[in-house]
């Protein structure tokens, strides 16, 4: 069991619409993801990535083909079902970072295990602990206003962290911050990846990021055109 | 589970105060119109039924001429007649106390003081009809009564005016030009049914009033209170019956004198203010409806404007239940929050404005209970349907929501 793939794709499809504006973004897709592994996810505009990110986010389902996350098929599952996987086993990182505004970096962080149904003291604990792994635990009642682009990315880190997470799903994470920042969020994930064994998958457009992974997939016109071992396998 | 939404519904509260403030002010104005509207409407309803009740229960008053007027044209119909009260206390069953009243109005005079007050010539039944007590001294004799002496009985309005802080009881002022002596004071009544000073009085001997002051046996009225053992119909009807024969009036003739119940005046009078409170109220809970739309209005815009924030939640993993009951819970807080807020409001705009309407302030809790509820009600049917577009959302969809 423990060589399982903790991710499996067979046959996936997803068509946007229906009649004679509908649109197959993804036309068949076959991957396989190890537990632990990191992988970057590259390809040119258009070609499925982020398509692919939500459904193995458990966001979005499948038109036809089989997801199975955790032994679950997911493509069997409904709304709930799914959220409460993604509540269980999941960790999101967007571009655009997503953090709830007026709100606090330390409460942003416990949103998740509020909803876990943590009581206050364990949601104090765990919060300041991410932040923490992150580095902000000083900037732990700034609201994101108050906070940079890359400290706001890396509360966000924080809150999809928090659970402890079997997978950590990050589309374009450092699309909106410059390269310094960038680099800074890459060494973050890479020491998330190896000290607490979570399995990352990232969405990149950028080789210098892609060079942090050790697996590469690359995406063309909704399929998976190929599959290389980073630099740092 | 229910712990958790509460606290972020309170947070969400919290962190947008302003909203919050606008959404719940609605309710706020809504609530306390109702209260404070139908609070006073209730104290006007309670004022109106006191001043009546003022007048004496179940008394009957006879008067002549048709109605409340004296009747159109034609001869102006007799006045009584010492004789009628006789007959009316002998013949009529049910008849607790019969007093004839001859009304006169002058210049009183007593030291340095005058003033212009009414006179009203009757006998003792008049206070026994009335219930009404004295606060010191005595009432007539029959001996007085029977001769017409010069005493009086005066009320607290003339005895302030007249006597300022002396006691009254023996002494003697001047009333149209007869000296009379003072026997008693009336306990004060205040206001009358149609608003008249009830206390600006002298009472006299009916005898003495008709010899010195209108030179004639008339009576404009009687007053014939009934015993509570008597249906008041009853006795009204046998009232009349006599009155007729007395008063020569052939079968089919109508009446030249009326028999008023004064029971009948309060219970016309209770009945419009009850109206009067029910329409006011009724404008009231529009105001309270307005308000309820407005928070669904706000309730509405607030999920647009949090799309973004109803996709993080999902996506970091709420079950759409969990949005649901977060949205209605703010909801609910608001409008009971609103509620309340509401209720005191109108509780102190209530005792504010009741003495300057002179009505009493009557706290009716179910009033209270019932706005509270209702607004409470309004959140939870006003906070559900945007409650539930929210948490129909799409994670992606509402992620990528600008
Ligand atoms: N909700 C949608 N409705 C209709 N078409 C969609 C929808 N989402 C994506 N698409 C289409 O599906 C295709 C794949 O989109 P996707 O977002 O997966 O691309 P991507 O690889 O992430 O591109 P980018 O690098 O620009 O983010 C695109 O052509 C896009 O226009
Ligand atoms: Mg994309």
């Amino acid at each position: 069991m423990a060589n399982d793939p903790i991710i499996r794709l067979r046959g996936v499809t997803k068509t946007y619409g229906s009649g004679p504006t509908a649109f197959q973004a993804l036309k068949g897709v076959d991957l396989e993801i190890e537990r632990g592994d990191f992988v970057a996810v590259m390809g040119p505009s258009g070609s499925g990535k982020s398509t692919t990110m939500n459904i193995l986010g458990c966001l979005d389902v499948p038109t036809s083909g089989e997801f199975r996350f955790h032994g679950h098929h997911v493509e069997r599952l409904d709304r709930d079902q799914r959220a409460l996987l993604r509540r269980k086993y999941l960790g999101f990182v967007f571009q655009g970072f997503n953090l709830l505004s007026r709100t606090t970096a330390l409460e942003n962080v416990e949103l998740p295990l509020l909803y876990r149904g943590e009581d206050r003291q364990t949601r104090h604990a765990s919060g300041l602990a991410a932040l923490d792994k992150v580095g902000l635990k000083p900037w732990w009642d700034h609201t994101p206003a108050e906070l940079s682009g890359g400290q706001q990315q890396r509360v966000a880190i924080a809150r999809a962290i928090v659970t402890n997470p079997d997978v950590l799903l990050a589309d374009e994470p450092t699309g909106n911050l410059d390269s310094e920042r960038s680099i800074e969020i890459m060494e973050l994930l890479t020491d998330l990846n190896r000290n607490s064994g979570i399995t990352v998958l990232m969405v990149t457009h950028e080789a210098d990021m892609a060079a942090f992974a050790r697996t590469i997939v690359h995406f063309k016109d909704g399929l998976v055109e190929s599959i290389e071992k980073g630099a740092r396998s | 589970m229910l712990g958790t939404t509460v606290t972020l519904a309170f947070r969400a509260i919290m962190r947008h105060k302003l909203r919050s403030f606008l959404t719940t002010l609605g309710i706020i104005i809504g609530v306390a119109a109702v209260i404070t509207m139908t609070t006073l409407g209730n104290g006007a309803t309670a004022a109106v039924r006191e001043q009546i009740s003022s007048l004496g229960a179940n008394i009957l008053q006879l008067r002549p001429g048709q109605g409340f007027g004296r009747g159109g044209g034609g001869p102006r119909p007799p006045d009584f007649k010492p004789e009628d009260v006789t007959a009316i206390a002998q013949q009529i069953t049910g008849v607790r106390a019969v007093a004839p009243q001859a009304q006169s109005s002058g210049q009183a005079i007593y030291e340095g003081n005058n003033w212009n007050t009414t006179v009203n010539g009757t006998t003792a039944s008049y206070f026994e009809a009335q219930q009404w007590a004295l606060e010191s001294g005595r009432l007539f004799m029959p001996e007085e009564e029977e001769a017409g002496k010069p005493v009086c009985i005066i009320g607290g309005t003339l005895r302030r005016n007249l006597f300022r802080q002396e006691d009254p009881v023996g002494k003697r002022f001047r009333i149209k030009g007869v000296s009379c002596q003072v026997i008693g004071l009336l306990a004060t009544r205040g206001q009358g049914g149609f608003g008249q000073d009830q206390d600006d009085v002298v009472v006299m001997p009916i005898k003495f009033v008709q010899r010195r002051f209108t030179g004639n046996r008339d009576i404009g009225l009687i007053m014939v209170a009934v015993d509570d053992a008597y249906e008041t119909a009853t006795v009204q009807a046998s009232l009349e019956d006599l009155m007729r024969e007395r008063r020569r009036i052939k079968p089919g003739d109508a009446d030249n004198f009326n028999v008023f119940d004064t029971k009948q005046i309060s219970d016309t009078l209770t009945g419009t203010t009850t109206i009067l409170t029910q329409i006011v109220g009724a404008v009231a809970a529009i105001s309270l409806l307005v308000g309820g739309i407005g928070i669904m209005n706000i309730m509405l815009v607030s999920v647009t404007e949090r799309t973004r924030e109803i996709g993080i939640r999902l996506a970091i993993g709420a079950v759409a239940n969990e949005v649901l009951l977060q949205f209605l819970v703010e909801a609910v807080v608001l409008s009971c929050l609103g509620g309340l807020i509401g209720m005191f409001l109108a509780l102190i705009a209530s005792i504010a404005i009741a003495p300057l309407m002179q009505v009493p302030f009557i706290f009716d809790w179910q009033i209270n209970l019932l706005a509270v509820v209702f607004s409470a009600a309004i959140g939870v049917i006003f906070g559900y349907f945007p409650a539930r577009r929210a948490a129909s959302l799409n994670p992606i969809d509402a992620l990528r929501h600008e």
